[in-house]
């Protein structure tokens, strides 16, 4: 090659066009790209003994599984729906799902599936339990509201989701408890003396603090009052709630039933055990040692023990508690057991959000000279909270589930209402107990696993909000 | 707490309101007044309590654990353990009875439950689309369903499905030795001869030399890097030793088999009690739904622990020519027990709390038994109080021994 000094410079050789776009390898596209990708890989390297084994085993295991599920499944599909007993043309019981042989109306050469008939004459029983027929309009409104409660709350494209968190928090159990009870409680006459008195001079005292009134004791503890005074105030309006006549007929809890009872053991566990889990993550991360180990006791003790215990407790042993005279109704002593026993649990995950959040938080919060609760409430509450909200979900799922435990100690929430269809002997057959249980699984499943991945989509958003 | 900076400047010049603002001042204030709340609200809970047994006649203390019971206790390992048939039992060793046997489940729901939850997990991690199917299936479904209803189904329909034989009916395999009808599984019951401490004590020897093999070996690759393959020496020491002792004594055990009668009066067919060895099909149910419903949250605990370890770990181990195996044992494995293992010992926990929802099915756990006794002799609040206690030491003791290891585990840094 030759080349001058004044030339330009040349190169030997300079690609003028692009090269063409090859397609990938034939072996990793199309479908045997995806089985190689999905089932080969793992299956066909026979390259050594060793390697030949694995592979052998692989093939084995796959063939195993791949028979054993869809076997499941197709048994699965053909007790719900090709054996399953739909039609009951003739309205009758149980002689709709049983075969002439057992003293029924089907052909004895029929295999007899899922039994929808049942289903269907006690499906008012499985979700209202006893509720009164014309009374259950109440129950209706009720899930009408949590229904557009939740969606306002939790779908992140909807308006103004703070107030409606508030009311979903604050005015609905109250409007719950009227509709579901009737409000048909009293309160002693000496109650609407002392406590209205007791709210206004709470609010007071926290009011003139705040406003600097009233000496240095008061503006000194003018955050206690406002909180005590704004708990207070809660009470009274709820007992005015629960006291004023509605015109509604009152529907005792021995009446309840079904996936009723269920949701509001659920949601009642979860809406009290969450504050009362702060105030104990609070109290374990305190630097008050006689907060500390109060707050450590009370989480390990509730940690500690079975639930079912804690139920038997709360069943046998609250009305020993109380003064003598005193009654106390069947579903709360449930209900405030499973929210002691929540709240221990909801406290350590809301504690894992506090240690998440690195001190500097604190400390800059408390140089721009914000108080404890301030700190708390402003800086590391909102920032703790948001990041164990996964954790939270977890918790309630584990409620939800675990609320199948009152059945033991003599309620009705669904499991314990479906169960106790079988003893009717006008169902009594065969593929009964199989129904009842796929329909209570199946509910269950279609709540847990909305809130499972809830919790996700949750987690993936804020895995984004996190990595920047 | 947010004034303590300027409290030591300011602290002598004002007056009342200092004290008021003094953060020590505060803090005891507060916890004064909240150990008062509390000691109030437990004295009128004994107080109101102490009123409502007056009232009621009932009476209270711990005596009646001497008595004896008005009902049978199932035959289980905790009735065998402590031996009841020959004496009057007390409510004591009822309660005895009741633990032997939540422990027994307890055990086994562990063991079976780490075994295929970590099989699961490492499925959910395969790029095999069959494996990985599968065990997502698995998870979501018995994640996401009661354990009490799945405890249900085992016992109520699938141990009573249409197909199982009844008291007079048997379905057989291993070659005759197991038998499994609706009263429960039946298998041959270990005799033991004399002679036959001498296994146990070989057992035990053996397990000692395994300790000791193992601080050998450790010291040897210490010391030359040479490699002593532990795994194959244990099984040798653990498992051969007993064997061959137990072989060169004479085989001092004897079987004895179930004892199944066919003919003669109808009532009288069927498997006879006390021969063989029987598990009660409570036993089998609670132990399928336990070890089922807990494998799936282990196999979730287990993918994200393998998950968590850097795959930076693998390549490394890759690129200094460690072999796939070692890698998984060396590398991977060591690092992901650092996350599985704290979630797992809850996991462990809530095994040993959840046997207690065997008084949905009649199983004879600790708290069936404590609450027969409580439906028995009506003392509630000593019942529930031993059962909640007894639950408490179990979890207590479970995590001091996996903080134990935890702290073995732990990740030595600087």
């Amino acid at each position: 090659m030759t080349s001058s000094p004044h030339a330009p410079q040349s190169v030997a050789y300079v690609r003028t066009e692009d090269a063409p776009i090859l397609p990938p390898p034939a072996n990793t596209t199309g479908l045997y790209g995806w089985a190689r990708r999905n089932f080969l890989d793992s299956m066909t390297d026979f390259s050594d003994v060793g390697s030949s084994v694995r592979s052998v085993l692989m093939i084995l295991l796959t063939a195993f599984l791949l028979w054993f599920g869809i076997s499941q499944i197709w048994g699965l599909i053909k007790f719900v729906f090709i054996d399953g007993i739909w039609s009951n043309p003739t309205g009758a019981r149980r002689e709709a799902c049983l075969t002439q042989a057992q003293g029924g109306l089907l052909p004895n050469d029929q295999t007899v599936g899922a039994c929808w008939p049942y289903v269907a004459a006690n499906a008012k029983l499985f979700i209202y339990g006893r509720y009164p027929m014309a009374e259950l309009w109440r129950p209706n409104l009720v899930f009408l509201l949590l229904a557009l409660g939740l969606v306002w709350t939790l779908w992140s494209r909807m308006p103004y989701r703070k107030i409606g968190a508030a009311l979903m928090l604050v005015v609905f159990p109250m409007v719950a408890f009227v509709l579901l009870t009737g409000a048909d409680l009293s309160a002693p006459k000496a109650f609407w003396y002392v406590w209205p008195l007791a709210t206004a001079i709470l609010l007071g005292l926290g009011w003139a603090g705040g406003k600097g009134m009233g000496g240095e004791a008061v503006k000194a503890f003018s955050g206690a009052f406002w909180g005590l005074g704004l708990f207070f105030a809660y009470i009274l309006v709820f007992a005015l709630a629960a006291t004023m006549n509605w015109g509604l007929n009152s529907v005792t809890t021995r009446d309840w039933g079904g996936l009723l009872v269920t949701l509001v053991v659920a949601l009642t566990g979860i809406t009290a055990s969450l504050p009362l889990g702060i105030l104990l993550a609070l109290g374990r991360r305190s630097t008050l040692p006689a907060v500390k180990i109060l707050s450590v006791a009370f989480i390990e003790f509730w940690r500690g023990v079975p639930l079912i215990t804690v139920l038997f407790m709360s069943s046998v042993m609250l009305p020993l508690f109380l003064p003598p005279g005193t009654s106390f109704n069947d579903l709360l002593r449930a209900l405030i057991g499973v929210t002691l026993f929540a709240s221990a649990y909801m406290a350590e995950v809301v504690r894992g959000g506090l240690q998440a959040i690195p001190k500097g938080q604190t400390e800059g919060a408390q140089s721009l000279g914000l108080s404890f609760w301030e700190t708390t409430r402003l800086i590391v509450l909102p920032q703790a909270l948001t990041l164990v909200i996964p954790g939270i979900v977890n918790t309630f799922i584990g409620l939800f589930k675990d609320t199948t435990l009152v059945s033991i100690i003599g309620m009705f929430d669904l499991l314990g209402q479906v169960s106790s269809t079988f003893a009717d002997s006008s169902w009594a057959t065969p593929v009964t107990r199989p129904t009842g249980y796929l329909v209570v699984a199946a509910i269950f499943f279609v709540f847990c696993f909305l809130m499972s991945r809830y919790s996700m989509s949750m987690e993936k958003k804020l895995r984004r909000g996190h990595a920047r | 707490m947010t004034a303590s900076a300027e409290t030591p400047s300011s602290g002598s010049s004002r007056s009342s309101g200092s004290l008021l603002y003094d953060p020590k001042v505060r803090s005891i204030f507060f916890q004064v007044a909240l150990i008062l709340a509390v000691l109030l609200f437990f004295g009128w809970i004994v107080l109101n309590t102490m009123a409502n047994l007056r009232a009621r006649n009932i009476s209270s203390g711990f005596d009646f654990l001497g008595n004896t019971p008005g009902f049978q206790t199932v035959t289980t390992l905790g009735t065998y353990l402590m031996d009841v048939s020959g004496r009057a039992i007390t409510y004591l060793d009822v309660l005895k009875v009741g633990l032997i046997n939540t422990l027994l489940v307890a055990v086994l729901g562990i063991v079976t439950a780490t075994i295929l939850g970590f099989v699961i997990g490492v499925f959910r991690l395969s790029n095999n689309a069959v494996l990985y199917g599968f065990s997502t299936v698995y998870v979501e479904l018995l994640r996401n369903t009661p354990l009490l209803l799945q405890i249900f189904f085992w016992y109520f329909a699938a141990l009573r499905a249409p197909w199982v034989p009844d008291a007079r009916g048997k379905v057989s395999f291993f070659w005759d030795n197991f038998h499994f009808n609706i009263t429960g599984l039946y298998g041959p019951y270990p005799l033991p001869q004399t002679g036959f401490g001498a296994t146990l004590w070989a057992l035990v020897i053996g397990l000692i030399l395994t300790f000791v093999m193992r601080w050998w070996a450790k010291k040897r690759q210490d010391a030359t890097g040479k490699q002593f393959p532990i795994f194959w020496g244990a099984v040798g020491l653990i498992l051969g030793l007993p064997l061959l002792v137990f072989l060169l004594t004479g085989a001092p055990l004897r079987w004895e088999a179930a004892n199944f009668v066919q003919e003669g009066p109808v009532l009288r067919r069927g498997f006879q009690k006390g021969e063989g060895m029987l598990i009660i099909p409570e036993l089998i149910a609670l132990w399928l739904a336990l070890s089922l419903y807990t494998a799936a949250f282990i196999a979730e605990i287990v993918r994200a622990g393998i998950l968590a370890v850097n795959k930076g770990q693998t390549e490394a181990a890759h690129a200094l020519g460690i072999s796939q195996s070692k890698n998984l044992r060396l590398v991977v494995i060591p690092q992901a027990l650092r996350v599985i293992i704290p979630p797992l010992t809850s996991q462990y926990l809530n095994i040993t709390k959840n046997s207690s929802l065997a008084v949905a099915i009649a199983y004879p756990d600790f708290f069936s038994q404590v609450q027969i006794s409580l439906n028995q002799t009506g003392r509630a609040i000593e019942l529930i109080v031993i059962a909640m206690l007894v639950y408490l030491t179990f979890s207590l003791i479970t995590s001091a021994i996996m903080n134990y290891v935890n702290s073995r585990m732990k990740l030595v840094e600087r």
